[in-house]
């Protein structure tokens, strides 16, 4: 009996064998360099061909950068300390970065206003942007703009809180007229604000004796630098996306008048391009305007790049528009809603997620095309370089530095944009996967 | 018949402001300051520094015209044009007067109804080549490759001159300045030309300058000035003076160092006293204060003390004199008499 055991045990196992680890060449490092490096001959060739290029490229800039001189006041100084050796010479950004950053005229005094509106910038846009923010925090959205208009532009306090007084009377005209229609309610809240103003605009100047809050006024003209970008950047994507939103709908309108009058706006805007908008703000206006009368170069602009923005952001939310079923706009009517409610709760939420990747692609190329604005001689960032910095007897002949720093900043910004519309993407991918 | 009333009554009320904007100098009284175009940057003409003050020879002009009107060299708001917004600027009233190394030529001057009160500064293309090349004269660079900006005058006056003197050459088309820079310090072609100034400003940034000659020959006639619009000949004459004073003070030597001294009692020249206002009544005829003239040389300087600040050879610069001297020292520069 036991003999019969005796012979069994030897295979019986009463433990499990711990598992053995893989060969060395399937494991970590070596596994995943195999796998996707050196997967195949050509793959393995391509790999090599890459590590060449890449240290040929890192031999060529690595010396250059870490060479680099950050303290001197001539490019001829630059080359001086360098002394025949190759660098580059980051001191002209490092004499210039307020210039780059605020435009050469923004007193420097003040540069804690500027920097103190694009913090709170971030601040005050993130309840829109992450919803999960608790939405008491709107208020501070709907507060911002008169916020950072006064730290730009600085001078009385109480032009933005009168301006901010006439938008809350406006609403509540709104709110009051509402119920009978929504184009009334709009109308009405129109008529409240322009009243608001134009009554208000006769007390500002004794007020502001009476009691002065002011911050030293900054002309427009004395904006630029990046400063200047960002301006121009936020301010048209955030009025050009409401603007787009209605000639969207207008162009998709039963309206005729309606639809014609959106449909030859976005067409005629599309077809023209940007810089031509652009000679037009700074250049044919100024025939047209009385001669003498100053209409603000920025605001110009603004309505320019505004304008151009939203005839594309209108043709992108269209196709959101567009690529709902039929089945949602029949729901929304026989659930008895009528226009406006049914699109504001049922169509556009729809749509505009379907519209995110398109609005941001507009947001981007937006945001680099204000660097247009240094043909019509303004200095944003690319003016700057370009005008005062590079003409300057101290730093001309400097180019790779400055346009890199310029870059740099630019793919920043542009890079978390679109980071944030994939983060904005997955958050809302709430619908079914075809 | 309405319509014509109408537009009749447009035109009226157009030409009375026309009218009202045409005393450019009281226009700038009443202001304080002296809209001044310039360029939005040259190297030397006209640049902010590091502490955002404009600083150049045009820039000086400008501030010579603020000083003589309102007294002050830093009355002026400078307004930054380019090559394409600058005529407009001028044309819409935006600025009083331009200062932006703008050549002058017929077509401006009469189709675009412009007027230039002078030249501050005589341009005009030259070359630049290699020292180890050898050549000391343009008529030596016969079968030359020659980079060239494309689609400018320069492109023109290089096949004319090349043309009259029987040699050879071999265009390398290029876009910009900058390009310019980059293909020639590369060896991609034996000699670059463009506008004499752009050449020195642009050898002002190579790193051994030395190594590069400008060679003697201008080939074109650029004279850069100032200018003013057509139909305020009084706002002219105030601009155009001020250019002059400056050029007759290096004439006769006043400069400002000795300005005070020369203006303080009536010196033996006649002519120094009408400038300095110690005599006569020349600023009142302008409708300027006695002592304008004093003021844009104490408080700018005479031409060559502007040249020699900005553009002369002491700067990085390092333009010599050539055509903008004297005519005394046998340039062009030559201001009617104060009288």
């Amino acid at each position: 009996m036991s003999d019969t055991h005796a012979q069994s045990v030897g295979y019986v196992q009463r433990s499990q064998i711990p598992p053995s680890p893989p060969p060395a060449t399937e494991a970590g490092a070596v596994r995943w360099v195999r796998e996707n490096l050196f997967s195949s001959t050509a793959n393995a060739i391509m790999t090599l061909l890459g590590l060449l290029a890449i240290y040929h490229l890192a031999v060529w800039a690595l010396p250059w950068i870490l060479n680099g001189v950050w303290n001197a006041d001539s490019l001829s100084e630059c080359r001086e300390i360098l002394d025949g050796a190759r660098g580059a010479c980051f001191a002209v950004i490092a004499e210039r970065w307020n210039q780059l950053l605020f435009g050469f005229k923004y007193p420097s005094t003040e540069y804690w206003r500027p920097t103190l509106a694009f913090v709170l910038l971030l601040v005050s846009a993130s309840p829109v942007l992450f919803s999960k923010l608790p939405r008491q925090l709107l208020v501070l959205t709907a507060l911002y703009p008169f916020v950072g208009f006064w730290l730009i532009w600085g001078g009385s306090i109480w032009v933005p809180v009168f301006a901010l007084l006439g938008i809350v009377a406006g609403y509540y005209a709104f709110k009051q007229l509402e119920r009978q229609s929504f184009a009334m309610g709009l109308i009405g809240a129109v008529v409240a604000a322009a009243l608001f103003w134009w009554v208000t605009g006769f007390v500002i100047p004794d007020l502001s004796r009476i009691i002065p809050i002011s911050l030293p006024e900054v002309p427009s003209r004395d904006m630029g630098g990046f400063m200047l970008n960002l301006i121009l950047g936020t301010v048209c994507i955030s009025l050009s996306l409401p603007i787009g939103i209605v000639l969207a709908l207008g162009r998709r309108s039963q309206m005729p008048l309606i639809k014609w009058i959106c449909v030859i706006f976005i067409e005629f805007i599309r077809g023209v391009p940007l810089i031509t908008l652009l000679f037009v703000a700074n250049v044919v206006l100024a025939y047209f305007l009385p001669p003498g009368s100053n209409f603000d170069l920025i605001l110009r602009v603004i309505i320019m790049i505004t304008m151009f923005a939203s005839a594309y952001i209108a043709e992108v939310i269209r196709g959101g528009l567009a690529a709902l079923p039929k089945g949602q706009y029949e729901a929304a009517d026989s659930l008895g809603l009528d226009y406006p409610q049914a699109m504001r709760l049922i169509i556009l939420p729809q749509a505009l997620k379907i519209s995110i990747p398109g609005i941001v692609n507009v947001a981007v190329g937006l945001f680099k095309d204000t660097t247009l604005v240094s043909v019509i001689s303004m200095f944003d960032m690319v003016g700057m370089i370009r005008g005062p910095i590079l003409a300057s007897t101290d730093w001309n002949g400097v180019y790779w530095e400055l346009f890199i720093f310029a870059a740099l900043l630019f793919f920043i910004v542009c890079y978390n944009i679109s980071q944030y519309s994939q983060w904005l993407e997955r958050q809302l991918d709430t619908g079914h996967k075809r | 018949m309405k319509k014509s009333v109408f537009l009749g009554a447009l035109t009226v009320a157009g030409l009375a402001a026309g009218a009202a904007a045409a005393a450019t100098l009281d226009d700038v009284k009443a202001r304080g300051t002296l809209n001044c175009g310039v360029s939005t940057g040259l190297a030397g003409f006209s640049a902010p520094n590091a502490n955002g003050e404009w600083e150049g020879f045009d820039v000086a002009v400008c501030r010579a015209v603020a000083t003589a009107v309102l007294g002050d060299p830093n009355a002026v708001e400078f307004v930054p044009t380019t090559g394409k917004t600058r005529f407009t600027a001028l044309a819409s009233g935006e600025i009083d007067m331009l200062a932006r190394n703008t050549t002058w030529t017929l077509s401006r001057d009469a189709d675009l109804k412009f007027t230039f009160i002078g030249v501050n500064y005589y341009d005009g293309q030259g070359f630049i080549t290699p020292k180890a090349l050898g050549v000391s004269s343009a008529k030596e660079l016969d079968g030359a490759t020659v980079c060239i900006q494309t689609g400018t005058t320069t492109e023109l006056n290089l096949a004319d001159f090349f043309r009259v003197n029987n040699i050879s050459y071999e265009p390398v088309p290029i876009e910009t300045n900058a390009e310019a820079q980059q293909q020639y310090l590369a060896g991609a072609c034996d000699v670059y030309t463009t506008d004499a100034s752009g050449l020195a400003a642009t050898r002002a940034t190579f790193e051994t300058p030395t190594d590069h000659v400008i060679l003697p020959e201008i080939i074109s006639k650029e004279p850069l000035g100032p200018l003013v619009r057509h139909g305020d000949s009084e706002w002219g004459d105030v601009v155009r003076w001020s250019l002059n004073a400056m050029i007759a003070a290096e004439e006769l030597g006043v400069t400002s160092a000795n300005v005070e001294e020369m203006s303080s009692s009536t010196t033996d020249n006649p002519e120094i006293n009408r400038l300095l206002g110690t005599e006569g009544n020349l600023g009142e005829m302008l409708g300027l204060e006695a002592d304008w003239a004093k003021n844009i040389i104490m408080q700018v300087g005479n031409y060559g003390e502007v040249f020699e600040a900005n553009i002369g050879e002491s700067t990085p610069i390092g333009l010599a004199r050539g055509l903008n001297a004297q005519w005394t020292d046998g340039g062009l520069l030559y201001a009617p008499p104060f009288r």
